[in-house]
């Protein structure tokens, strides 16, 4: 369409557009900041998927997510290898879930994992002790937050096992009124 | 291979060629590859894998084969591996045959194999329903000699799963490169079964019409490229967000949509009203109405004359008494008057339109809000975080306020009431809402008195800038301080913040509302007090041109030169002066908002941020400090100011125009203001609840500005020298003079019919029985809704007691079992029995994830012969804690645990 960008090629784009919730524009600016994580690292060539990934240090201290509480399990969640090192697909996909226009089923599977802090596939009482203590900077005694937790489990644990699993999770966040708008990453 | 397949498949790609994506030529005899490829370790990983059907695939590949499972897998696969290969080779040798004829070759072909052949391993693991089906329709196409109806109806099916795959891919859980691989595949599958598909002559047409769908989606998705990039300020707000939280990013995005509505509105305005009477109207002083009398003359150029909107303002196409009354203007015959009076009737039209639609795309999105209090604790958890934030002063306040709002919830779970003095409490509130009534009733009173005293004033000659503009001036005044006001008062009453953000809100908006309403009583009485002093002005011109034309002293031959324009006395013009009160206001209320930014946010900033080098105390953490962005108030401003627009837009068709130059100002102003010298809130609000709610408040002052209009144009006459519609009864008379006098008899009888009584209000009654009846239906429906939760609700609490129960009945079980074997393993019992559900989860937990300790369960698992109750059934190695009764807890646990199986684990 007249673009003189030579990253990509027409059908890359286009694949990109079919399988991120971002326009060919925003695409390529998620690449360009992208690059600018690591310009020497990065080419400026992608037509023939170069195996780049950038290291987790740099990915975390996007501005977007350095005040994240949950950005290392962010960039776990949607690394390859779960250490937190991204490859550009990684990126778009990370930045695609979070965007507005994702839908509450794939946003809420994401977060789930996000916040299954031992990939154990169900959130326990020590994945919740850790959210707890991310989000208030363990400003809440030991007691507080056992409590707290007792709580969520109480609240949300639909088949009553002593733990999350993605459907109790899926079931009480759906219903969340504040959720879509809170989880989600403008870039 | 079948022939006719490929001839199917040469057919659509010849149509097709232009158009796909991987347009290059032989998409068909490489898609014709793929499929026999495919076929070849698709069914031997289905078999290797699954090991228990493999004679339901041969059979339905169409090479029976049978025997044990198991020990032919290897062989099958082998002998299959070998089919596949040879297979493989004669296609290749088509291939070559056909690429010899063709006389190319596309790169691509040549760089794809080794990348399909990987893809076609992961699809393996993958996609299980499609391997089900590919053999069956591999065999159909090698077989078979033509494609039967069936087999057309399984391809079409699967193009259409296919399809809907592409179009949903976006919303897979997957990582991007299973994502790119099942989209490229999806996508090669689409494109060779497509054109393969209908029958006889309807292929050709079916493939056209695909490709005219691929286009269209294609020229869909550009489309949408452009209108993204169409919308203005998104990095701006971006920032502002990322400052600041969703909260004070809303306002800007309101700002957005309501600069989109206005630009919208002026479209209309200008485009129907101003141009044509600019372009093809009467020029400037060639008729009264459009001519600056003659004792206003010297000084109408005068800029402070002009920033009054009087002079040459007053008689400009900005304002209503400037149109005249013709009917039609110019070589178009424009039917100006009914194209302003419809102009009128659609801003309002559209803005309601509009308001209503996004009130109601807001609706659909949100959740019932009955929910939130089941789920406390979890919301505060999982959405409590504002993964916009990305700003560490924002990011410090949000840790703080959330910490806060745990513990604030964890005091009200342990009390759920803490009872202080009610009385003092009730006694202070009812003190804070007289107090405010009082307020709102002197600022009432003081805009009626102000108001009244301009119009006397207005008599008087050579009056001051300040009594000129006092009106403006003091509700400005009143704008700005009673909000603070009201917030001091109201820390008297001590509501919780939430609470009290509402009280705050409804008062600011009930004093929005008093002033704007006294300000409109205070003008209509202006405006009766003109119309009855109009008869005798009549009266005047009628006796001057009279006695101008028919004065003595005068040559009777000549006829004399009419009147000047500037001479001629006129009317007072009600309609104008309206319009001129209205615009007056936008412009001071505009300034006073930016000279309060500026005054109050920016210089407070900066003195705070330089005089804090020399000061006492701290000046930015204490007393001054930095200002915060005031969302409630600003939104509020907005909505106000945008229903002065709304009643003054009718009288004062420039206002608008006005109006989108001041949003655009203040979008830049403010965006600048905030980032520079504002801090983020120390309680960060919720803005995703309360935007329905301005909503519904816009929409309120949009009503409410609908009102004094609708009343002007329907029961006051208009001016009898100015504006489109002098010398009519009333305004909307020129909808039937339309009627009557351009629109052919026919129609005109069947609007008289339709503006029958008789039949607007049977009309009438039949909307109200149907508001009445989706409302019932409505509501209806909610209430089951609430039924079903309540259900739900239900079924959860008998859970829980059923579980409590079970859990107090596995004490006593094992109570028992346990006295048999010693006492202290007794007391072991009870502590534990007490945390047993806990326990005995977390037991499960270690037993599913950790494979550590988990091999000697392992083995137990295939010696015993029950798998369903093994989780609890383990050998006692894995717990660390409990002593010497193990058995007997694991006996009496596991029997406790078969009864509370539910059949839903």
């Amino acid at each position: 369409m007249g673009n003189k960008q030579t990253v990509f090629t027409h059908e890359q784009l286009e694949a990109y557009q079919d399988c991120t919730f971002f326009t060919r524009k925003e695409i390529m600016r998620l690449f360009y900041r992208y690059q600018d994580l690591a310009p020497q690292l990065v080419p400026l060539d992608y037509t023939n998927c170069p195996d780049v990934k950038v290291p987790y240090e740099l990915i975390g201290s996007m501005p977007e997510l350095k005040d994240n509480p949950f950005r290392q399990r962010i960039a776990q969640v949607f690394s390859e290898d779960g250490d937190g090192h991204m490859t550009l697909d990684n990126f778009l996909d990370m930045f695609s879930v979070m965007s507005e226009m994702a839908p509450r089923d794939l946003k809420a599977y994401y977060a789930f994992k996000i916040y299954d802090f031992n990939e154990d596939d169900y959130i326990c009482m020590w994945d919740l002790e850790q959210t707890v203590t991310k989000l208030t900077r363990g400003e809440l005694s030991a007691e507080e937050v056992s409590l707290v937790c007792e709580k969520v489990l109480d609240e949300a644990d639909g088949d009553h096992d002593g733990r999350l699993s993605l459907d109790d999770f899926q079931n009480m966040i759906l219903r969340a009124p504040d959720f879509l708008s809170t989880f989600h990453i403008r870039i | 291979m079948s022939r006719q397949l490929k001839g199917l498949g040469e057919e659509a790609g010849g149509a097709v060629r232009g158009s796909s994506r991987s347009g290059s030529p032989g998409t068909d005899d490489r898609s014709e590859r793929r499929l026999s490829r495919k076929q070849a370790p698709k069914a031997e990983g289905a078999a290797g894998r699954r090991g228990a059907l493999p004679g339901q695939k041969e059979q339905a590949r169409g090479s029976p084969r049978a025997g044990s499972p198991r020990r032919k897998q290897v062989e099958s696969r082998r002998h299959r591996e070998e089919l596949g290969v040879q297979e493989r080779s004669t296609v290749e040798r088509t291939r070559e045959g056909r690429r010899k004829r063709n006389g190319r070759t596309s790169l691509k072909e040549q760089r794809t194999p080794p990348k399909k052949e990987k893809e076609v391993s992961k699809k393996e693991t993958q996609k299980q329903r499609k391997k089900h089906r590919l053999p069956s329709l591999a065999s159909s196409t090698s077989g078979g000699e033509s494609l039967s109806e069936e087999e057309l109806a399984k391809i079409l099916e699967q193009v259409e799963e296919k399809k809907k795959l592409i179009t949903t891919m976006r919303n897979k859980p997957w990582p991007m490169a299973k994502k790119l691989t099942e989209l490229r595949e999806a996508q090669e599958f689409v494109e060779k079964y497509e054109g393969a598909l209908g029958k006889g002559k309807g292929k050709r047409l079916y493939a056209y019409r695909m490709q005219m769908t691929k286009k269209w989606i294609k020229f869909k998705r550009d489309f949408d490229n452009f209108k993204n990039q169409c919308i203005p300020w998104e990095m701006k707000i971006k920032d502002i967000e990322s400052h600041f939280g969703s909260s004070v990013a809303s306002y800007f995005i309101f700002l957005r949509w309501m600069y989109g509505v206005n630009l919208v509105l002026f479209g209309l305005i200008f485009g129907l009203v101003i141009i044509p009477e600019v372009l093809m109207g009467m020029p400037y002083g060639s008729i009264p109405r459009k001519t600056v009398p003659r004792a206003e003359e010297e000084k109408a150029m005068d800029f402070s004359v002009l920033w009054d909107f009087e002079g040459y303002m007053k008689y400009s196409a900005l304002f209503y008494g400037y149109y005249n009354d013709q009917r039609t203007i110019g070589w178009l015959r424009y039917r100006l008057p009914m194209a302003y009076f419809m102009v009128g009737i659609s801003v309002f039209g559209y803005s309601l339109m509009i308001v209503i639609r996004s009130m109601a795309s807001n609706t659909q999105g949100s959740t019932s809000d009955g929910e939130s209090d089941n789920f406390t604790f979890s919301f505060k958890m999982f959405t409590s975080w504002d993964y916009l934030i990305g700003n560490s002063e924002t990011a410090d306040n949000k840790y703080a306020s959330i910490t806060t709002s745990f513990k604030e919830s964890i005091v009200d779970e342990q009390e759920s009431s803490k009872e202080e003095n009610i009385h003092l409490t009730r006694f202070l509130r009812v003190l804070a809402n007289f107090l405010i009534i009082c307020c709102l009733c002197g600022s009432g009173y003081l805009i009626y008195f102000v108001v009244k005293r301009s119009q006397e004033f207005s008599k008087m000659q050579n009056v001051s800038w300040y009594e000129r503009n006092e009106v403006e001036i003091v509700m400005s005044l009143l704008g700005m301080f009673c909000p603070p006001l009201f917030e001091t008062i109201a820390a008297l009453e001590n509501y919780h913040p939430r609470i009290g953000l509402k009280w705050q809100l409804g008062r600011i908006f009930a004093l929005f509302l008093g002033n704007l309403y006294t300000f409109l009583l205070a003008l209509m009485d202006d405006v009766h007090l003109k119309l009855s002093n109009e008869e005798t002005i009549k009266n005047i011109t009628h006796w001057t041109l009279f006695n101008y034309y028919n004065s003595s002293g005068w040559n009777e031959s000549v006829p004399r030169p009419p009147l000047h324009p500037a001479d001629v006395p006129r009317g007072s013009c009600w309609e104008t002066a309206v319009g001129i009160e209205f615009m007056r206001l936008t412009v001071s209320d505009m300034l006073v908002t930016y000279i309060t930014i500026l005054l109050g946010d920016f210089l407070r900033a900066c003195f705070v941020r330089f005089m804090n080098y020399c000061w006492c105390w701290d000046l930015e953490a204490g007393f001054p400090s930095y200002a915060e962005f005031d969302i409630s108030g600003n939104v509020l401003g907005l909505i106000f100011n945008q229903g002065m627009i709304w009643m003054g837009s009718f009288y004062a068709p420039g206002l608008v125009g006005v109006n989108v130059l001041r949003l655009l100002t203040s979008m830049y102003f403010q965006c600048w203001a905030v980032m520079s010298s504002n801090v983020p809130h120390e309680r960060v609000f919720k803005a995703s609840r309360s935007n329905n709610f301005y909503m519904g408040l816009l929409l309120l002052v949009l009503f409410l500005s609908l009102l004094p209009v609708a009343y002007t144009i329907m029961s006051l006459p208009p001016s009898f020298d100015c504006g489109p519609f002098s010398g009519k009864n009333r305004m909307y008379d020129v909808i039937q003079e339309t009627v009557e006098n351009d629109f052919p008899t026919f129609l005109g009888k069947v609007f008289a019919f339709l503006a029958n009584p008789g039949l607007i209000i049977p009309a009438i009654l039949l909307m109200f029985l149907a508001i009445y009846y989706l409302n019932s239906v409505s509501k209806s429906l909610s209430r089951a809704n609430a039924q079903l939760r309540k259900k739900i609700q239900a079924l959860r609490e008998v859970e829980k007691s059923h579980k409590s129960v079970k859990g107090r009945a596995t004490a006593r079980d094992s109570e028992d079992t346990a006295k048999d074997s010693s006492k202290n393993a007794t007391q072991l019992q009870l502590t534990k029995a007490g945390t047993m559900p806990h326990s005995a989860s977390q037991i499960q937990t270690l037993d599913m994830k950790a494979p550590g300790p988990g091999t000697s369960s392992s083995t137990s698992r295939t010696a015993l012969p029950t798998s369903r109750h093994l989780l609890v059934s383990r050998p006692p190695s894995n717990r660390p804690d409990s002593g010497q009764a193990r058995p007997q807890t694991h006996a009496g646990r596991s029997a406790s645990r078969k009864s509370t199986q539910r059949p839903s684990h």
